[in-house]
């Protein structure tokens, strides 16, 4: 019952220097994800950079 | 009301019902999108997800005014549009309703006086099939099915699933978590099929009992399916249907999805102009979230709007959301606004949308 997305980027968006959500386009559509684990978007992420397919580019 | 007294001792008489919007009153993205089954997601109805892998078939998911008399207008209607006959061992796709583990804990599952669970539901679709209605127990992995079958006309089915007290130390962890799915089968390759259907008793989950002996609604681009009136409540009985006011089901599915609309010069959200190219504000929630949400707009549809001038449409940003309101940010191409006045978020385009989804 995994949820099976499709996320092509992701990057860390920063607040003060402080990383507060992460911008990924998941499934062809562009989403700002909190970083909540119970957010399933949020993780989503963490399995796939759990699994070394995915990594979260650092906030411009 | 003779039922609804059987139930009594464990059901209470209103909110018994464990399902939101089982109605399928409440669609608040869309009234009908078609082309889904190359990935899973909520399309149209709220809390009603489809849950797709691997397969070719495509379908149509509308919310349809076609329920049956006197239990709901609306019904989720499927309809095929591409058919999938070479089936792939690892291909499914299903209909799911996902339950938060604090929302579920009167099923006392998983220790002693675990209750039995009963489901009922009307379908029909464009010919006689056989389809699986599984509850599957996300946090320790146990499962059953039992299998119906449709007619072209409304049926109403009432399966009974019995109490699992598991090894008397395994309760639904009580969080904001997915901790049950409620599942219909309706298409499977032989990961899912080539066992025997597990239908007794809740049992540690093997794939290939999941969903055998189910046909697939994707042999044919004539097939529909229709599913309304979604009923699941704690004991041996199924009750007459729980009619829910629109108002209530809606506050209930914004805790999981929330979309707010603006048609072109109307105002989504108020903040100030950190400079006089951004503006910045929140957008505060109308219900408070199961769990900070993802957040997504409808695209290049907004502007910073500040005294005397509006600034360019430009991609909003999100770059904080919490159980109660997301932080918003748009850079204008424009320099125009008034450094450290007020700021509004409006719409340059009829339809635009921004929204929350803290779905399961």
């Amino acid at each position: 019952m995994i949820n099976s997305m499709t996320i092509l980027s992701a990057q860390y968006i920063a607040s003060d220097e402080i990383n507060t959500a992460v911008k990924a386009t998941i499934d062809g559509q562009i989403m700002f994800v909190p970083l909540d684990p119970a957010n399933r978007h949020y993780a989503e992420i963490l399995r796939q950079v759990d699994a070394g397919t995915l990594t979260i580019a650092a906030a411009d | 009301m003779t039922r609804a007294r059987t139930n009594a001792n464990v059901s209470p008489a209103v909110g018994r019902n464990l399902v939101i919007n089982g109605a399928m009153n409440v669609a608040a993205r869309n009234a009908s999108v078609a082309g889904i089954g190359a990935s899973s997601g909520y399309f149209t109805c709220d809390r009603w997800r489809i849950d797709t892998s691997a397969s070719a078939g495509r379908l149509t998911m509308s919310q349809t005014a076609d329920g049956p008399n006197g239990i709901s207008a609306n019904c989720i209607k499927l309809d095929c549009t591409t058919a999938d006959t070479s089936i792939a061992a690892g291909e499914n796709m299903t209909i799911q309703h996902r339950f938060e583990g604090q929302n579920i804990q009167r099923i006392g599952s998983g220790v002693a006086g675990a209750k039995q669970i009963t489901l009922s539901f009307y379908v029909k679709a464009s010919a006689a099939f056989t389809f699986g209605a599984e509850l599957f127990n996300g946090d320790n992995n146990r499962q059953i099915t039992k299998l119906f079958d449709t007619t072209t006309d409304w049926v109403r089915h009432e399966i009974t699933f019995p109490a699992d007290v598991d090894d008397g130390s395994s309760p639904f962890v009580d969080d904001n978590t997915v901790a049950l799915f409620l599942v219909f089968h309706l298409h499977a390759g032989s990961t899912f099929t080539s066992g025997t259907l597990n239908t007794a008793a809740f049992a540690d989950t093997t794939n290939a009992n999941r969903a055998a002996g189910i046909d697939s609604f994707y042999s044919n681009t004539a097939n529909n399916f229709f599913l309304t009136g979604v009923q699941m409540e704690v004991g041996p009985v199924a009750t007459e249907f729980e009619q829910e006011d629109i108002s209530v089901t809606e506050n209930k599915c914004m805790r999981y999805y929330e979309k707010q609309s603006a048609d072109n010069g109307e105002y989504i959200a108020v903040g100030y102009n950190e400079s006089t190219g951004n503006g910045r504000g929140i957008i505060p929630f109308k219900v408070r979230k199961r769990a900070a949400p993802t957040m997504t707009d409808s695209g290049t549809h907004f502007a910073a709007l500040s005294t005397g001038s509006t600034g360019d449409a430009a991609d909003v940003t999100f770059d904080a959301a919490t159980l109660d309101n997301a932080r918003w940010i748009l850079t204008n191409s424009n320099t125009t606004l008034v450094d450290g006045g007020a700021s509004l978020l409006v719409s340059k385009v009829d339809g635009a949308f921004v929204q929350a989804d803290a779905e399961l």
